[in-house]
């Protein structure tokens, strides 16, 4: 008997899968965004989708929630990045909601993670958004771990992780009422290590920030965070220069990063290979509050 | 080898699943170091000794609280050698739909069992989900040895009782593992503990499982997900580019290959196929994403589906299927309209009929039932406004299954499995019997003897017969040469008639195993899916059917050549002979494989005689 081995490396069964949601949603759902803050899963899912539709353009816009607590080198990366693919980018401003009394700030400079859920929800009900992609993925966290590919949420944004919809085989069910809208994300069976074995063997972009470099760093609560404009050192804290790399990026205040030497998408692979830290408890503050910290700002409507 | 395998995991947080999955990443260094802290904080807080490697599966705050796991939950681990996902999913019968729904994409089922219980009512329900489901390698874990004092005889017991259920549901691959979640024997290091077990670590079978071959390469299906047409592109080559993208169902799909289009029925040639982000593909297999450009421009949208012109799946409106009923709030019932979610095609359609609902952990048959609540599951007969293009699912797990959708809530509230198209010789009133079955003399039961010509499935069949008949037990011989003579008089030598030859004789084993007989079977039927339909019918019918393997060297069959076949089919004379131009394809598991070196016809007929007799007790 002739044997051909029609197989599929892990890479292109989780590629395949990816391109088989975006597309779902497109087909499915009216007025889809994908959300893009430059960080390297949403640059992984925007890369998906551009390869999903070719060579037509990708059909919707993307959609950055802006904490104004960014690092400088993100923000070009992002306007770089929708110029060279010509998509149409909307920026949910958390500034404007703090600045219209819509969320107050805990504190001058205070991590703005949080208040970003306010400002993505009002982005969805503002454009209509039937669909938002996130770049969420199941082996970030415990809770993440439960959630469904097409998550469904209520009238007020809001996440029911009791009461899910059953998701069977490859059949996503995306239909909602007006005023409701969906989650989905296509990433929910990717680890860190795929991600950065994917960038690694399509070559993708990412802001510098992922590799290794020279930055002045503070230590507090034991992680190394950026000296920057949002980040001073206190009067008992020495600031110091180290080769340092960022796992995840978010709002400024909060992200911390790594010593680490990884210069290439090859040599991050090799760390991440062997991390033993995951890499929201390395360096997240956001999710240390608690155990069910994720689950909680999750159920208000978080990514 | 494939690189993922999907794994789900069935059994209740009191046989130690959590513990098992924890144990599994534990032990493979999948665990973080924070997250491991995090677990024996709260572990500590909680007063336990040991840290709980439950916690590490338990993500919902009401998990925790209550000890218990509510939802699926996806776990990632990878080897050197592959990676794993797993569906972890809860045990308890009224989380019956989330097990559903972690089993319709697994690979693998992990069942466990607890030592001290032995099969539980639960256990046999996990199994008969597994196989409904369509998952087609089951591995049982024994759990707790260590609380059995690592007893081979227990685990022997358990293996058996396990074995002679399993025997009624239609199980391909089935294998045990003697295990402690708690100490880690026989999890990721094999037991110093069970010098007795000769197998393999746990974590060392999920390496090796072979499942490559457990998708449908053989019939294509392509439904058209999405049209791409970048029209208003300002790139001209590009302004006549008509793509059809989506993910092949089943089969492979070459360029240049005559498609036909349904349910429109055209038929044109693949032109192009490309994979994401385009690169040209010569073909494209059943996973992969892709799109496809046509020779022709002919009208079709989502929800269309190309096939090969010679292998169409049915088209139609009338359709049974087995149903697993998932929404809290409401119950199906005759008459019921939902919202069809087939492949990419969505239509209405109305459930006409409840044949049965079925008792998931007896697989007793309730005929009377007039609906299905929540996690109960039953036989319906549908009807869709639009046709679906389908196969039975137990061919195409893509193109077998459905979702219905209440549109009041826009919920999903059920999960079918296709059996197939509603035949028409179902509308005819079948006339159960007076007499049960149990109320019978015997108990009947099918033997069926496959090989290859001249491998010595007759004499060992005539054999089996004549010790059976000689001990008092009913039996009855059908010989595959001698109905070609009467029953299958009209059939010839292709491939359908062939399937049509192993359904007739199916049938009649069946009836005869119905009526008290033990029907011996001795026919060559070389495709395994006829014998699997042969297997899935007994199994629907809750009749024993044991299938021997007659497993002689194609070399020494063609040496012994009682009819002289083996020569003409050499010489040109005889076309698609067995085994010489046309497949024999082995059972893979079968219940017992005899081979020349068993010994001679009469030998191997006391083998077949002791493995009726163990089933029979």
């Amino acid at each position: 008997m002739m044997t051909v081995a029609y197989e599929m490396s892990q890479l292109e069964m989780l590629e395949a899968e990816a391109v088989h949601i975006i597309r779902e949603v497109a087909a499915t759902i009216e007025k889809p965004a994908m959300l893009f803050s430059g960080g390297k899963d949403s640059v992984v899912m925007l890369h998906l989708a551009m390869k999903a539709f070719w060579p037509a353009p990708v059909p919707f816009p993307v959609m950055h929630v802006d904490t104004g607590q960014n690092f400088d080198e993100v923000i070009e990366f992002r306007d770089r990045t929708v110029e060279k693919y010509g998509l149409w980018l909307m920026v949910g401003s958390v500034q404007d909601d703090i600045d219209a009394g819509r969320v107050h700030e805990e504190y001058p400079g205070a991590p703005r993670n949080r208040l970003q859920t306010v400002t993505l929800l009002r982005g969805i009900r503002e454009n209509g958004f039937g669909a938002v992609f996130g770049g969420a993925r199941r082996d970030e966290e415990k809770a993440r771990a439960k959630e469904r590919v097409f998550s469904f949420r209520d009238g007020f944004g809001q996440w029911d992780p009791r009461n899910q919809r059953p998701e069977l085989w490859n059949l996503y069910n995306g239909r909602h009422r007006k005023g409701e809208n969906i989650r989905a994300f296509p990433l929910s069976n990717w680890t860190e290590l795929d991600v950065w074995s994917y960038i690694r063997d399509e070559n993708i972009e990412l802001p510098p920030l992922y590799y290794a470099h020279r930055r002045e760093v503070v230590e507090r609560d034991g992680m190394l965070l950026a000296v920057n404009p949002f980040i001073q050192p206190t009067e008992s804290e020495h600031p110091f220069d180290a080769t340092v790399r960022f796992r995840t990026i978010g709002d400024a205040t909060c992200t911390g990063c790594v010593e680490s030497s990884a210069a290439t998408p090859e040599d991050v692979v090799v760390e991440v290979a062997a991390a033993r830290l995951t890499e929201r408890g390395a360096t997240r503050a956001d999710d240390r509050i608690s155990e069910a910290g994720m689950e909680d700002r999750k159920k208000e409507g978080y990514f | 080898m494939s690189a993922l395998l999907r794994i789900a995991t069935a059994g209740s947080v009191d046989d130690g699943k959590s513990t098992l999955i924890g144990r599994l990443l534990y032990d493979s260094k999948a665990i973080f170091e924070d997250q491991l802290s995090a677990v024996e904080r709260t572990s500590r807080a909680r007063g336990q000794d040991i840290p709980d490697l439950a916690l590490l599966t338990d993500g919902l705050r009401a998990e925790r609280e209550q000890g218990i796991t509510i939802d699926v939950a996806y776990r990632y681990f990878a080897t050197p050698k592959r990676k794993f996902i797993i569906a972890d999913t809860p045990g308890h019968i009224q989380y019956t739909r989330n097990m559903v729904t972690g089993a319709s994409t697994a690979d693998v089922a992990l069942i466990l069992i607890d030592a001290r219980n032995g099969v539980l009512e639960q256990s046999r329900r996990h199994a008969f989900l597994a196989t409904l489901l369509g998952i087609p390698h089951l591995i049982v874990c024994i759990n707790k040895m260590d609380l059995v004092g690592y007893s081979q005889q227990r685990f022997e017991e358990i293996r058996e009782e396990f074995r002679r259920f399993a025997m009624k549901l239609e199980v391909n691959d089935v294998s045990f593992i003697p295990v402690s979640a708690l100490t880690g024997d026989n999890v990721v290091q094999r037991s110093e503990a069970m010098p007795w077990y000769v197998g393999t670590s746990l974590l060392q079978q999920l390496e090796e499982i072979h499942v490559a071959s457990d998708r449908n390469l053989i019939d294509p299906r392509f439904p058209v997900q999405y049209v791409i047409r970048p029209h208003q592109s300002s790139h001209a080559q590009l302004h006549d580019f008509r793509g059809y993208a989506g993910t092949v169902a089943g089969g492979v799909l070459r360029e240049g290959d005559e498609v036909t289009a349904l349910p429109s029925g055209f038929t044109t040639r693949v032109s192009k196929i490309w994979a994401p982000g385009g690169r040209a593909l010569k073909e494209a297999f059943a996973g992969q994403a892709v799109t496809i450009e046509l020779a022709d421009d002919i009208d079709i949208a989502r929800g269309d589906l190309l096939c090969r012109p010679h292998n169409r799946p049915h088209v139609g409106q009338d359709l049974d299927a087995m149903l697993c009923w998932m929404s809290s709030n409401t119950q199906l019932s005759p008459g019921g309209r939902y919202t069809i979610q087939h492949t990419t095609r969505a239509t209405r359609g109305v459930v006409h009929e409840l044949d049965y609902r079925l008792d998931v952990n007896t697989l007793h048959r309730d005929e009377s039932a007039s609906g299905l609540g929540l996690n109960e599951i039953g036989r319906i007969r549908l009807r869709t406004q639009q046709p679906l293009l389908f196969d039975p699912y137990r061919r195409s797990r893509e193109t077998g299954s459905f979702i219905l959708i209440d549109d009041a809530t826009n919920n999903t509230v059920a999960a079918g499995m296709i059996t197939g198209p509603t035949r028409h010789d179902a509308m005819v009133v079948w006339h159960s019997g007076s007499v049960r079955r149990t109320e019978r003399a015997t108990q009947g039961m099918t033997v069926w003897l496959t090989g290859l010509s001249g491998s010595g499935k007759s004499t060992v069949a005539a054999e089996l017969e004549r010790r059976l008949v000689a001990s008092g037990r009913p039996a009855y011989l059908l010989d595959g040469d001698n109905l070609r003579h009467g029953l299958n008089a009209d059939l010839g030598f292709g491939a359908g008639d062939r399937a049509e030859n192993v359904r007739r004789v199916g049938e009649v084993a069946k009836l005869l195993a119905d009526a008290g007989l033990i029907a011996i079977v001795s026919l060559v039927s070389p495709y395994a899916a006829d014998r699997a339909r042969v297997r899935g019918s007994h199994s629907a019918a809750s009749l024993p059917f044991l299938e021997i393997f007659v497993d002689t060297p194609l070399e020494v069959c063609e040496a012994r050549d009682p009819k002289g076949m083996y020569a003409k089919a050499r010489g040109g004379e005889i076309k698609q002979f067995t085994g010489i131009d046309d497949p024999y394809e082995a059972p893979e598991t079968p219940h017992l494989r005899l081979r020349p070196e068993d010994g001679d016809a009469a030998t191997q007929a006391a083998l077949v005689l002791d493995l009726i007799e163990r089933i029979t007790l």
